[in-house]
Formats: structure tokens, sequence, C-alpha cells
């Protein structure tokens, strides 16, 4: 017991736990905003590709990092308001949608980056972000050296869980989403324009999905691979579930799925004899489905969630 | 000014018109892709007609492929049908295939065989998709998170196998053992791979459209997914309808994974399918949810896939343009579909 308790609080462990959580908690947020305005996202997988592969190739023709990170949120942004087109103006239907916008950005992305970077034996790579240590806290011990000395888009992701939360609960325009999503009738009554409401907080969350493929392309893997998003979108989607539809909650059970990637990773490396790593990889997914079957019954989803508005339709 | 104008019913040569219109639609917007890439658009497009119809191998090519998609298709619509969001097809295609690949490998006689596996890999699929289905029917699990969640649960139940146990100790690649020889598809016609389970996965759709339009599982299917409130008035158990449908949707995609196994490789491999379980709803939408729609439909996104390889190697452009196309299309039917519901009416000066 002890030996895991050690494992647990190792540096390296905790380090690697926030780094995984932190493309989680990105997406995750972006498809909060979204469902919290009533439109479901199933896009997430096929942006999180599609901007992760975009940010990878402007920082790697540019040689600008941050350009690429840039470009990975207005190719997700982009993305989210061509899902909110269907979903939003036409009010389509959002699951079928979701799912054409992933199939069309994957297969985009697949097809731009070998227009771009050719059939090579070694995927091209880029010098992605180095860690910067924040003066003082980084000399805390344990929690130090793991938070405290990260890649700045890791800072970015802790600073944007309260933000997200301030913008959902105290400001007008989170006012707003909230009764989009849950009462666009009234909403509308009191003068809130739904379609708008609802275009913005799409496109905001396609914005976040950007970041979440840019950090992987550019911070953890430096280099695009096919599999590079590997169903980290559909995790987050059930994160979102989990928590509840809340910033907070959410954030928490993105760095509850990490603490569990973070372990079969370090299953992987401990060689468990001769158990394939693949088997360990399929943990985190069991684990996001049972988690699910727990929480799923108490879970209250904003009222108008899958539903369309249509104005002159009463 | 132009309005969206309810419809209150739709003309009959609609079903045939708007696939037609959304695929139009689709080559046009990815004809934007060929011409970034530097080709010229008739020749590429040309390329792709003729390595997948223009003759009668190329045909019996664009059968094969077409066959899982047929199934995986078929899997989709009638889940739709019910409102149960299947997007399992893919990983309830990659149980059937793994099972049935465990079957094939057990010498017996070639008929016995092939019919265990399909047996036993439909069965296996049907098991998958049970799972979302239980999941939305005792905790009200949202089934579309599930069943995709659960497609990478399978995915790398399979890579293990392959990289453990099936593992090939003499060239050290990740397959599978082959199946038995006996149990290898018979071919129809000589020199071609047309196989037997194409034509299974060609009778399958007839069988699946009677089974929705004229059975009483088809009926309570059909009422479920439109309105299960009067479903449910009207004393259909809904609960008991979604197991079914997920039972026969999983089954039916299990059925893509034994004909990929017993018909085109006689083995699992990790890439045993580019995307076939996605590809169904793609059809599925195509077909407007009828069975029958659905093999014009999985032909087409064949020919689409067989054209592009070829003219990936013709004029460079990269073959993934078969992966936009097929987002395309599916957006493209969506946006087609709304001339179902609606009709563009101008309004303006009258008042």
């Amino acid at each position: 017991m002890s030996a895991v308790f050690e494992q647990i609080f190792q540096v390296g462990f905790l380090a690697a736990i926030i780094r995984i959580a932190t493309p989680l908690a990105f997406a995750t947020l972006g498809e909060m905003f979204s469902e919290r305005a009533g439109v479901l996202n199933l896009g997430i997988e096929g942006i999180m590709l599609l901007s992760a592969m975009a940010g990878f190739t402007a920082a790697s023709l540019s040689g600008s990092l941050w350009l690429g990170v840039l470009m990975a949120v207005l190719v997700g942004a982009l993305m989210g308001a061509l899902h909110a087109l269907f979903t939003v103006a036409l009010g389509l239907s959002q699951h079928v949608c979701g799912i054409g916008v992933t199939l069309f950005c994957s297969g985009l992305a697949y097809f731009l980056y070998r227009l771009i970077f050719g059939q090579q034996s070694v995927p091209p790579s880029i010098d992605g972000f180095k860690t910067v240590p924040i003066p003082l806290l980084s000399d805390i011990p344990i929690l130090g050296p793991a938070v405290f000395n990260q890649f700045t888009l890791v800072y970015l992701a802790i600073f944007a869980i309260p933000l997200a939360a301030f913008v959902l609960y105290r400001t007008p325009w989170g006012l707003s989403v909230r009764m989009v999503g849950e009462n666009p009738r009234a909403a509308d009554s009191a003068g809130v324009s739904v379609i708008a409401t609802r275009f913005q907080a799409v496109i905001l969350g396609g914005a976040l999905m950007g970041l979440a493929g840019a950090f992987l392309t550019m911070a953890q893997f430096n280099a695009f691979t096919f599999g590079v998003v590997s169903g980290r979108g559909w995790v987050a989607i059930a994160l979102v579930v989990f928590g509840r539809w809340d910033p907070w909650r959410s954030a928490g059970a993105a760095l509850l799925f990490a603490f569990v990637d973070a372990l079969q990773l370090r299953m992987q490396a401990s060689g468990l004899g001769h158990i394939p790593y693949e088997a360990f990889l399929m943990l985190p997914f069991i684990f996001t489905i049972v988690a699910m079957a727990f929480m799923s019954r108490n879970a209250v989803a904003p009222s108008a969630l899958l539903k369309p508005f249509r104005r002159e339709e009463r | 000014m132009f309005r969206l104008q309810a419809r209150t019913s739709t003309p009959a040569w609609f079903n045939l018109t708007l696939p037609l219109v959304a695929i139009a639609a689709t080559l046009i917007l990815c004809s934007g892709l060929i011409a970034i890439a530097g080709a010229g658009v008739i020749e590429a497009y040309g390329v792709m007609l003729s390595a997948s119809l223009g003759d009668s191998y190329a045909i019996t090519e664009t059968l094969v492929r077409a066959a899982p998609m047929i199934f995986t298709g078929l899997a989709v619509a009638i889940a739709f049908r019910a409102k149960f969001w299947n997007i399992g097809a893919e990983g309830q295609l990659l149980a059937g295939a793994v099972a049935s690949c465990f079957v094939g490998a057990i010498p017996m006689p070639g008929y016995l065989a092939m019919l265990l596996m399909a047996l036993v890999g439909a069965a296996a699929g049907a098991l998958v998709a049970l799972v979302p289905a239980t999941l939305r029917v005792k905790f009200k699990v949202d089934d579309v998170v599930s069943s995709l969640l659960l497609n990478s649960v399978i995915y790398y139940a399979l890579m293990a196998l392959i990289e453990g146990p099936w593992k090939d100790t003499f060239s050290g690649y990740p397959i599978s053992p082959p199946i038995e020889d006996s149990a290898n598809f018979p071919v129809l016609i000589e020199g071609t791979r047309l196989h037997l389970g194409v034509v299974v996965a060609l009778i399958a759709a007839p069988l699946c459209w009677f089974l929705i339009a004229r059975t009483t599982l088809g009926f309570r299917i059909r009422v479920t997914g439109e309105n299960p409130e009067a479903a449910r008035y009207g004393g259909i158990n809904v609960q008991r309808v979604l197991l079914s449908t997920a039972l026969l949707s999983g089954a039916l995609a299990g059925l893509a994974g034994v004909g990929e196994v017993g018909g085109v490789h006689f083995q699992v491999m990790s890439d045993i399918s580019p995307g076939y379980g996605y590809s169904g709803i793609v059809v599925a939408m195509l077909a407007r949810l009828n069975p029958l729609g659905v093999v014009p439909a999985a032909i087409f996104l064949a020919a689409v896939m067989t054209g592009a390889e070829a003219m990936s190697r013709a004029t460079g452009v990269p073959a993934f343009l078969s992966d936009v196309i097929q987002g395309t299309a599916l957006l493209a039917m969506l946006v087609a579909l709304l001339f179902t519901a609606y009709r563009i009416r101008r309004v303006g000066a009258q008042p």
C-alpha cells in the first residue's frame, strides 16, 4: 500500500497528471459552454484533430509556436461556427451533424497534412513548448515542480477554469448562455437573441477545443500523427456529463480521468509481465463508461439541450 | 427575404432526388480540394469513376468494399429508426471480426465453419451493442457517448490480442493467425474477390426492409423512434424495443466484421476496418434510413473509396479525399433533408 502511495506522490507522476489533464480541461470547458447554450457538439473529436494539425503546420512553417496556437484557436472557432450553422441556424439534428463535422474535419486534417508534408517514414516534428518555472511557487516541495514548472498552456488551462466559472455565472453573457440552454422561449421574450447567443457559445467552445488540439501537437507530442487525439474528444463529452455541466466539477472530472490515465501509463512502464500495453489503454475508457453509469441517473442536462429553436414555431 | 415554411407533405420523387443533389453538391465542394492539390478536377473524378465502376473487375472490387458498409449502414439505419443512437458500429464490427476469427481457426467442415462464424460474429456484435442500450435503459447514460467510448475499448482490446496472444511469433507482425482454408468464403467469380458474403449483404437489405416495414417488431421500432410517448400509451414496452433494436443493430454490424475476416482478409489485423462503422452512419443517412436505399448508398461510398486510391496513384491527390467526401456528403444530405420538412418561400412585399 505504501508503495502505491509513494508512486502517487512522486513529482513525475503528479506532473504527468497535470499534463494529461490540460488538453482535456480545455476540451471539456469548450464542450460545456456549447452544451450550456443547448448545443451538443459531437464535432469535438474532429475539431481537435483539425486544430492540432493546423497549429502544428503553422508552427512548423512559420517557426513560431504562438502563431501555431493562434491558428489552432482560429480553426477551432471556425469549425465551431460551422457546427452552429448546421445545428443553430438550420436547426438540424445535433447528433448527426456532430458526427458529420467530425468526419469532415478528420478527413480534411488527414488530406491537408498529407498534401503539405507528403508521406514520410518518420513524421516531421517541431521544437515544442518548453516548461516555464514560476519563481518562488516552483520551489514548493512536490507540488511546486509538478504544477508550477509546466508549459505556459498548462497555466492558461488552470487560469481558464475560474475564468469560465466567472463568465458563466457572473456575467450578463453567461446568464444569456444559461437562459438559452434552459428556456430559449423565455430568453427570447426577455430580449436575448437565442440564435446569436448559441452561435457565440459554440464558437467559444470550438476555440477552446482548438487550444486542446494545439496542446497535443505543440507541447505534448511535438508532432502530428493520425492518432493524436484518439478518443480524447469523446472522453471530454463524457466528462461534461460527469462534471454536471459545471466548470469546476468538469475540470475536476478531467483531473480524475488524467489520474487514471497516468496510472495506466505507469502500469505500462512497469512492464507488468507480458501484457501488451494496449490492454492498459482500455482502462481509462472503461473507467469513464462505468463512471457515467454511476453519475448519469442524477445528472440534469440543460433542458433545451438537443432542441433547435425556431422563433415562428410555438 | 426568404423564409423556411413548414411543409405538410413530401413529394415522392424527393426520396431519390435528395441524395443525388447532396452527392452532386459534395462532389462540387470537394473539387476545390482537388484543385488545391494541383490536379485537374475532371481528370481526377474521371479516374475515380473508371477505377471503381469502369469495368467488370472494378465493379466487383467496389461491391466487395460495399458489403461491410451495407451491413453497418443497415445497423445504423435500424438503430436510428428507433432513435437508439448507435455510433458504435465500428466497435461492433471489430468484435464480430475477432469472434469469427476465433471460430474460423478451429478445424471443421467448411460450411459449418462459415455458419458458426456468422452466428458467433453476429452474437459478438449484438453483445457489444447491448452495452450502450442497457446503460441507457437502466442508468440513463447517453447512448452516443457510451457507444463512442466503447469503440475505443474494443479497438484496444483487438490491438492487445494481436500484439499479445495472437502475435505472429515467427514474423513478429501484429496479426492474428489465419482462419482455416476451408472456412474461407467461396469466391463467386473466378479471378475476382467477389465472395459469398457480398451476396449475403445484398440479401440482408431487403430482409431488413421487410422487417422494418412489414413486421410487428418493425412497427414497434418505428413508433418508438417517432413518438415514444405514443408508443408507451399504445402498450409498447419501449425499453424492450430499444434492447431488441440494439441486438439487431449490433448483430448486423458484427456481420460486417465476419465478412471482412471470412471473405477478404482471412485474419484480423489493426486496420481491418478503415472506419466502416462510421461510414455506416453516412450510408444510413444518404439512404434516409430506408434499408433498400442502403445498398446504392454503400456502393457509392465504396466507389469513392476504391476510386480515391486509383486517383491518388494517377494524380497525386491524397486518397484521404474520400474521407472528406464522406463527411461532406453526410452534412450535405442533412441540409438537403431540410427540404422534406420545409420549403423556401419568398416573403417581403406583400403584407
